[in-house]
């Protein structure tokens, strides 16, 4: 099967009815997307096909053929993205597991949303749970990347 | 001080972790690796009559089997306590119950071929509540098998019973506390490889390497010196974490048995199931003040619901009475906590051990009686703030910041102009706590450091930091890192943390009872400072000045009055290493002696130092739909010295979330199958970015005498009082008295019914 991952096309071999997670950890080694539950609950696996926030424990590989995947390892080639570095710089993680998942969630709403407000921000990180912060940093970094990739001040 | 200690700003391993490049335990792979399934007990409380996993066997893909009778020897984390079994041997104890375990080359089939195991059970009477428990002594879940009980403690300081009837006012009450889950969104993980030279390795989601090694060792029959434990770095743990489990026996069983790598993770389903979640506890308190609410007695009943096996629950059982004393208590004091096995998934340690169910209590009452006598409920606490350096069941106390504590929430949360005075449905509460910086005693007893680290200092000018700390996501590899490149003036980036692998890095007892900062801050100044004192003397034979004049700041050592010809680091490491040889050290802590009180029970609950908190949380009751909204919440808590301020206020910051949490949503049911209510994300709601309200973290700094650099505990203490700030605060907002948790729509608005009726 021929998978488009982060810009690159692979060929894996695997079964289309395998979970696109265990195709992504395991066949293609890209272990940043995280399994929290494994029934779409926890929103830990979040990737973008084609640009669309979806949890990889729920997407057959099959079903991803053909589009456009990209997984936290994708969003920076070298330096950190501004997302990436504003959840440095603002503390918007502890223990790390919920953050990939929560960085594609925030991508995507940063990408047809460019200056969401605080409202915006918890309704489109609402489908990904951390135990960890209480949000409040997060939010906060989702907002002050919103501005650096607007072209404002860091 | 070279400005690194006490400066705000983000850890240096939050770049890894935003790359999604930090390895967590299920991110290992290794080759020839085979995943295991664990077959589970259907039912509560069942005897097995028959297994037989033929069929298992037989199917394609399955490599081996293990059942009890593989691994029949007896484990627990408290050493006065082993009864779980890695697998059931005779008697399943709670649906979740490990069965039999399946090896296979893929997880699917490893699941497919537990469906064919066949076993054949006896079913037995279940113990679903405490009632049962406490009424059915004959189902005999208990030790001696003529009791249900796990451990009772009765201890009584003064009088209660005089000073009971000598009060002006005695507010008694009951309150119920449904269990908890810690849920962190990483679940069990454990991988396990045999060497054919005799080495078994774990890689576990653990928070106790140290004891998992000694457990390991036990249940294997295998010597410690051929088993090496290494814990990744943890997805969140909560207290989750901190004991030996039957899945990380299995996988290293099936390792030595099949002689390839073997590893598991549990599902959502199961981590729900082996649980080790806060207890559920029944309280009864009776509190006696004078008309001054000066607080005369406390007379305090509590049964506790344990679930199927010990776990900590000996120290539970203790802490739920013995953590009270603190901060604003009376002079007499009695408790009597019974903690009974029930046939549901087994409870344990969760942020907080033992110590939030009675505070819910006890500050609602405290509450009560200010409500009652007309005071104001911050101000009753200060009129009871245990004065001096010890409580009145032997605690010694050598920082207090808690009055500061209190004026901080009183302050910020506008406190004096706005509570009762915002109208009907919205309203201000308060509670406070304190909280243990690492219990005082190892759990198994020796002389030995129960923390230690190691540093290799490269000529580089690279420090390495050996530490057996678990790094579970509260920053203590950032906290080292901090203490090692502040003391030597050196970058973050210079500093290395190797963490909790059990063949390169000394003992550390682990990530529990909020250790971490106090105990292993202690061991690695201790470390550091050595090595400074190397460097220091070679960079002042160099500029031929006294040592007392060297000094060390960012990036260089200097001598007074010779700035200009100040080092650089790496160079006085090198001058430092012609000097003295390879440079490395050791530091260790280890408790002072003689700590707690000297009755059976007293060293339980004592501490080295204790963190103080308190909370003021605003609410918003609607009282059609009964939806109780936190709005904010002011969390003082004091750290002794916040090494890392933005750990700390991450600490506090989601201890009060998930407090909030436990407030209004959490609740860990069983039905009367022994099923869980919804192991599941959508039915066991945890809060999302949707269910919170603001928090306001308030540092407080009491500078701890024997703390490194000051500092004490953060990770646990803020959760305790934001619960009973809540009730409180929806006191303040409708009048109504909630006394069990959760705070749900429909407990609100019966109690706004009944409000109503009176």
């Amino acid at each position: 099967m021929k998978l488009q991952v982060n810009g690159v096309m692979h060929e894996v071999e695997a079964s289309p009815t395998a979970r696109l997670l265990d195709v992504l950890r395991g066949p293609l080694g890209l272990t940043g997307t995280k399994e929290g539950c494994g029934e779409g609950e926890c929103g830990s696996c979040t990737i973008l096909l084609d640009g669309l926030p979806v949890n990889a424990c729920l997407v057959l590989a099959g079903q991803a053929e053909g589009a456009e995947i990209l997984t936290v390892e994708g969003l920076a080639a070298g330096q950190l993205a501004p997302l990436q570095q504003c959840f440095v710089d603002d503390g918007g993680a502890q223990c790390g597991i919920c953050t990939p998942g929560m960085l594609i969630a925030a991508e995507a709403l940063l990408r047809r949303n460019k200056a969401p407000d605080d409202a915006e921000i918890r309704e489109a990180i609402a489908g990904n749970i951390c135990r960890c912060t209480g949000y409040q940093r997060i939010v906060d970094a989702i907002k002050h990347a919103a501005v650096v990739r607007a072209g404002g001040a860091s | 001080m070279t400005g690194l200690v006490g400066k705000p700003g983000r850890r240096g391993d939050l770049v890894r972790r935003v790359r999604g490049e930090v390895c967590f335990t299920d991110d290992l792979r290794l080759p020839r690796m085979l995943f295991a399934k664990i077959l589970r007990s259907p039912h509560p409380h069942a005897r097995i009559v028959g297994l037989d996993a033929t069929k298992a066997l037989a199917l394609p893909g399955v490599v081996a089997v293990l059942t009890g009778k593989d691994l029949p020897v007896r484990f627990g984390i408290i050493p006065w306590t082993p009864d779980e079994h890695s697998l059931v041997v005779e008697k399943a104890r709670f649906v979740g119950d490990g069965v039999a375990a399946i090896a296979a080359l893929d997880e699917r089939t490893a699941a497919r071929a537990c469906e064919l195991v066949e076993v054949t059970w006896e079913v037995l009477p279940p113990v679903l509540d405490l009632d049962t428990a406490r009424d059915q002594p004959a189902i005999g879940l208990g030790a001696s098998g003529k009791d249900n009980v796990s451990k009772v403690v009765d201890l009584a300081f003064g009088d209660v019973d005089a000073a009971l009837r000598g009060s002006a006012l005695v507010v008694e009450g009951d309150y119920h506390f449904e269990g908890t889950a810690h849920a962190p969104i990483e679940t069990h993980c454990a991988l396990a490889r045999y060497d054919s030279d005799g080495l078994l390795t774990v890689w576990s989601t653990t928070q106790v390497p140290h004891y998992l090694h000694r457990e390991l060792s036990r249940v294997l029959q295998l010597s410690p010196a051929r088993i090496r434990v290494i814990q990744p770095p943890v997805g969140g743990a909560f207290g989750g974490k901190s004991e030996p489990f039957g899945h990380e026996m299995v996988v290293a069983k099936l390792a030595m048995v099949t002689g390839r790598p073997v590893k598991i993770l549990l599902t959502r389903e199961e981590e729900f199931y082996v649980h080790r979640g806060r207890h559920p506890m029944r309280m009864h308190f009776a509190v006696g003040a004078q008309r001054d609410g000066k607080l005369t007695a406390v007379d305090a009943k509590t049964d506790i619901d344990g679930g199927a096996y010990s776990s900590f629950g000996l120290v539970t059982t203790y802490y739920s009475g013995q953590l009270l004393t603190l901060p604003s208590f009376a002079p007499n004091y009695r408790f009597s906590s019974t903690r009974y096995f029930t046939t549901k998934p087994p409870c344990g340690p969760k942020r907080g051990h033992g110590s939030v169910q009675p505070r819910f209590a006890f500050e609602i009452t405290l509450d009560k009686i200010a409500v009652e006598l007309g005071l104001d409920p911050i101000e009753i606490r200060r009129t009871n703030a245990v004065p001096g350096n010890s409580t009145l069941n032997g605690m010694r106390i050598t920082s207090n910041g808690y009055l500061e504590c209190l004026a901080r929430v009183e302050a910020a949360s506008q406190w004096k102009e706005r509570r009762s005075k915002l109208g009907f449905g919205r309203g201000l509460g308060v509670a406070s706590s304190a909280y243990i910086s690492g219990t005082n005693y190892p759990i198994y007893p020796n002389e030995m450091p129960q923390s230690a680290v190691q540093l290799k200092v490269d000529r580089s000018g690279v420090v390495t930091v050996f530490n057996g700390a678990s790094e579970i996501g509260q920053g203590t590899d950032t906290l080292l890192a901090t203490i090692v490149a502040d003391e030597l003036g050196l970058d973050l980036g210079c500093v290395r943390v190797v963490s909790a692998d059990s063949d390169l890095c000394p003992v550390d007892l682990g990530a529990y009872s909020s250790r971490g900062t106090f105990m292993n801050g202690n061991a690695c100044l201790m470390a550091v400072r050595e090595v400074k004192h190397k460097l220091v003397t070679a960079v002042a034979e160099k500029l031929a000045v006294p040592p007392a004049d060297v000094f060390v700041t960012r990036g260089f050592l200097a001598a007074r009055g010779l700035e200009n010809q100040a080092i650089p680091v790496d160079e006085a490491i090198r001058l430092a290493e012609a000097r003295f040889g390879t440079l490395g050290a050791t530091g260790w802590y280890k408790s002072p002696p003689g700590l707690g009180g000297s009755y059976r029970g007293g060293t339980i609950g004592a501490s080295p130092a204790y963190s103080f908190t308190a909370h003021v949380a605003e609410v918003k009751v609607d009282v059609e739909t009964g939806f109780v909204e936190v709005v904010k919440v002011w969390c003082a808590h004091d750290c002794g010295k916040a090494i890392c301020p933005s750990l700390v206020e991450g600490q506090i910051e989601g201890s009060v979330y998930m407090g909030v949490a436990e407030a209004l949503l959490e609740e860990h049911l069983v039905d009367h199958r022994g099923l869980h209510a919804g192991p599941n994300f959508l039915d066991y709601r945890i809060p999302t970015s949707l269910d919170v309200g603001d928090v306001e973290a308030l540092i407080v700094e009491s500078i701890d005498p024997e703390g490194p650099l000051g500092a004490k505990e953060a990770g646990e203490g803020p959760l305790h009082s934001s619960i009973p700030a809540v009730a409180n605060a929806i006191f303040d907002a409708v009048g109504i008295r909630l006394d069990r948790l959760p705070f749900s729509p429909a407990r609100v608005l019966a109690a706004l019914e009944a409000k109503r009726s009176v």
